[in-house]
């Protein structure tokens, strides 16, 4: 993905009111940028997500928010979320529905990959997780258009 | 009804309780709304217990299980939570992420709610039935 960046928005995640934070700076930074309700919405419940693994699972880290376009001029938003908590031991397992190793539905990391277009986890146990999305404007998470 | 510890306000209607959720609610008031509910359905021996979340534009899977949780006690004490007012974007959302809430009961607005527990609540015309809609607040 070629992305020329824009704009950058860096919020800590250390407490139940920086999830607060985190989600209304989604939900404005989305509505500047002109996505659609149902967007902002899914965009937002996946950061809500993601930034709460980020406190509860890694210990608490941080979030960047980025304003990207692509080759064709597509606009978006990428949101990476970074802690240096024990890791994820097993990725792929992570990632199914309904695996939790701390009692949650299991529906944080499955889920919010499915909400948005491009989704990577990075990590390495003992060193942190990071784990990066982005939902381009205006163009259905699913299929074709 | 005292606000509880949630500062959510848990109203009482006579036989059923209504609550409405609005705005943001940080994750130690969702846990305490549970304790909240459930001591309020034992003191008023609610039959009904409407919960209108028409106010939030977003429901993550905290959320979610804490909404979950509120019926599941709710039904242990002999009362049934209905779901009012979600909005389009949440309800779309929701079922993407994977939790379309199968346990709970929903109605459209609280009047309808209401009525499946035999309470009237006669809409006044200046307050509108709380029904989710994606129109944002102007
Ligand atoms: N940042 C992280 N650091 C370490 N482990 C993580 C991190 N994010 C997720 N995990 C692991 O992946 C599992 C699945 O995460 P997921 O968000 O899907 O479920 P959950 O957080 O346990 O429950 P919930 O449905 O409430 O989100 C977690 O239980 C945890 O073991
Ligand atoms: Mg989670």
């Amino acid at each position: 993905m070629s992305t020329d960046e824009r704009a950058t928005v860096s919020l800590p995640v250390r407490n139940d009111a920086d999830l607060m934070t985190v989600r209304q700076r989604v939900r404005t930074l989305a509505q500047e940028l002109g996505f659609g309700l149902v967007q902002q919405t899914k965009l937002v419940t996946a950061a809500s997500e993601l930034a709460r693994n980020t406190l509860i699972h890694g210990g608490g880290g941080s979030v960047t928010v980025d304003a990207v376009s692509d080759a064709q001029g597509r606009d978006g938003l990428t949101l990476t979320f970074r802690d240096e908590g024990s890791g994820i031991t097993d990725v792929d397992r992570a990632l199914r529905d309904g695996y939790s190793t701390a009692g949650g539905l299991g529906m944080g990391l499955s889920g919010s990959k499915r909400l948005v277009h491009e989704f990577s986890v990075d990590t390495a146990l003992g060193e942190g997780t990071t784990v990066s999305v982005t939902l381009w404007r205006g163009h259905a998470s699913h299929g074709p258009r | 009804m005292q606000p509880g510890a949630s500062s959510v306000p848990v109203l009482d209607l006579g036989g059923i309780l209504l609550i409405s959720i609005q705005g943001e609610l940080p994750d130690d008031a969702a846990v305490d709304l549970r304790t909240d509910v459930t001591l309020a359905v034992s003191e008023t021996g609610a039959r009904g217990v409407i919960i209108d979340i028409s106010g939030l534009d977003m429901v993550d899977s905290f959320l979610a299980r804490v909404l979950a949780e509120v019926a599941a006690s709710a039904r242990l004490l002999a009362a049934q939570a209905v779901l009012v007012g979600m909005r389009p974007s949440v309800a779309i959302t929701l079922v993407e992420l994977g939790l379309a809430l199968p346990g709970l009961e929903t109605s459209r607005t609280v009047i309808e709610a209401a009525s499946r527990f035999g309470v009237e609540i006669r809409d006044r015309g200046d307050q509108p039935a709380a029904r989710g809609t994606d129109r944002t607040p102007t």
